[in-house]
């Protein structure tokens, strides 16, 4: 809580709280009715057989018994995790490479930066729209570059990698933005420091540069992390968790099992499972990254 | 970092950045290419990479034969709607978290912080659910209410409001100025420019959204441009000069917001990340 907190005059407390109770209860009411309440709502449902209308009654834990045999749920559970090593680290190395080269530059430094973050600001379905262009089996530029005839997305090998740097070159920018101000917040003194003591180019980068900007790159991976295993819009729009449920992920699972075999109870254990999967697994990465509580 | 300006590493590293710089806008200027050619130039080869003189048969075909401009009108309205609620709603909790004191702070604060850990789609069964028993499925409520009931902007506004003086609330409250007053004469204007950024940035989160719009809204009027042009899409089939121009249509609001207001953006980026 903020400082000076505990020693200010306690004048007219009530009507102090009156003016609070005004002041968030438009916000509030918004986050009862369409946060808090579906999320509570999320764990009832996951104990009903529900449609998606929500007409069902309850049955235990049955669809949980059934999500640990779903064999199409696990392999959901794989491709995600596949997804997710494609993008995680590599989308972190990127951004911090990119913005080792922008912090470089003296002029055009803006100009050259926004080149890096623009595609970030696009509609999920225009990058999509621009990556099946792209990559076309049969009239994409990058196919006619290479030579080649392969279909990035209809094919099982490659559709998950095509998503991958597809969601990378969209999404860089964003981590090349928290490295910048993560850069340049590393006092010059250190670096003057370290040449002075004869350190060369490459031995600042390493002791001085690399552990200073440790707390960013955690920061970075932590929410990389929780970011992409919601993918969900890409694969959607790109394969439709084809070919041959090759890109079948956790949220287009839920998403087919709600709006397409009308099954909202199972759904909902579905997004339940997922939670539970984001919780262990952020867990896991925060004691090996060893962070410390943000600020 | 210092640079040596004639160092021949220092020349390739800027040569690098060049050209990945030119890459990385490759394919947006690619699909700005294909926008402005006929159906039949999109598909030769080689490749055309300049097209000239444009010709924009895309466009015009992608206006008259789709609700294009009805779905802008729908999208505008959603996100400015969005944006506008969420920044004033959360302005005013953010005050009265940072300044007031009041039963349920610490209670409204901790869900604060839970939900901002709650990912969005989880929820969006339930969400649904309650949509269609009030009668917001198709609707501009359905579209923007669960987009106002999000915890960052509130975040982010308390933690700026935590660094104002306490003293500038205490001496307006001598002068007799009440609470409203003192939130948006003093407190907003001092943090006006993270108010502005965190606009923006809600403003191209709500345009861009596609999970919810496409969960809630499936009447053809009703779409926003996000979702109608993967409709529009599909129809086409193989007509990349159609599919691109929607693309650019689809693009031009953020990418302008985005280049008109590149420093805000990157300030609300920054601070939606929990860095400052």
């Amino acid at each position: 809580m903020p400082p000076g907190e505990s020693n200010r005059p306690e004048r007219k407390r009530s009507k102090s709280s009156r003016t609070a109770w005004v002041l968030i209860a438009p916000f509030v009411v918004f986050y009862v009715l369409f946060l808090i309440y579906p999320a509570i709502q999320v764990v009832f449902l996951s104990l009903t057989n529900s449609d998606i209308a929500g007409q069902g009654r309850l049955i235990g834990l049955a669809n949980y018994q059934e999500l640990f045999s779903d064999q199409d749920f696990w392999a959901a559970v794989w491709h995600t995790v596949y997804f997710v090593i494609l993008t995680v680290v590599p989308n972190a190395a990127v951004g911090f490479f990119l913005a080792l080269l922008v912090l470089r530059l003296k002029r055009l430094r803006l100009l050259i930066l926004s080149a890096f973050f623009l595609p970030y600001v696009l509609p999920v379905s225009v990058v999509t729209s621009t990556a099946s262009w792209l990559l076309d089996a049969n009239f994409g530029i990058l196919n006619n570059l290479l030579g080649t005839n392969t279909a990035w997305f209809g094919d099982s090998t490659w559709a998950m990698p095509s998503v991958a740097l597809v969601t990378i070159w969209w999404t860089v920018g964003f981590n090349m933005l928290l490295f910048i101000a993560g850069l340049q917040n590393i006092p010059n003194e250190y670096y003057e420091a370290a040449a002075l003591d004869g350190a060369n180019r490459f031995q600042r980068f390493l002791f001085v540069t690399c552990p200073l900007i440790w707390p960013v790159t955690a920061l970075v991976l932590v929410l990389q992390l929780i970011l992409q295993f919601k993918i969900f819009d890409q694969v959607y729009l790109l394969t439709l968790g084809g070919p041959s449920n090759s890109t079948m992920v956790v949220l287009l699972y839920m998403y087919r099992e709600a709006f397409q075999q009308n099954r909202g109870g199972y759904a909902a254990t579905v997004a339940i499972a997922l939670v539970v999967i984001i919780v262990i697994v952020s867990l896991v990465q925060s004691r090996l990254l060893r962070l410390k509580p943000v600020r | 970092m210092k640079t040596d300006r004639f160092s021949v590493l220092g020349l390739v590293c800027t040569a690098v950045t060049l050209i990945l710089a030119i890459a990385w806008l490759f394919p947006i200027y690619w699909m700005a290419a294909t926008s402005v050619k006929s159906e039949t130039d999109t598909i030769v080869n080689p490749p055309i990479l300049f097209p000239w003189p444009p010709n924009f048969d895309a466009f015009i075909y992608v206006i008259q034969n789709s609700p294009f401009f009805r779905w802008y009108l729908n999208t505008v309205f959603t996100s400015v709607s969005v944006t506008f609620l969420c920044i004033s709603f959360s302005l005013m909790c953010a005050y009265a978290l940072s300044r007031l004191e009041f039963p349920g702070r610490r209670l409204l604060y901790a869900a604060l912080l839970v939900g901002f850990m709650i990912p969005f789609a989880t929820m969006a069964v339930p969400l649904f659910m309650f949509m269609t028993r009030l009668n917001f499925v198709n609707s501009f409520a359905g579209l923007i209410a669960p987009q106002v009931a999000t915890p960052l902007a509130v975040i982010v506004f308390k933690q700026f409001f935590d660094e104002v003086p306490r003293d500038f609330r205490d001496a307006a409250l001598i002068d007799g100025a009440n609470d409203f007053k003192i939130l948006f004469s003093i407190y907003l204007p001092l943090n006006w420019s993270i108010t502005w950024a965190m606009s923006i940035v809600i403003f191209i989160g709500a345009w861009n959204n596609f999970f919810w719009p496409l969960i809630v809204t499936n009447s053809t009027p009703m779409l926003t441009v996000p979702v109608g042009m993967t409709q529009v899409q599909s129809a086409y089939g193989v007509a990349f000069a159609k599919i691109c121009a929607t693309g650019v249509l689809a693009s031009i609001p953020t990418a302008a917001a985005y280049l008109l207001f590149q420093k805000k953006v990157t300030q609300g980026v920054m601070a939606a990340a929990g860095l400052k």
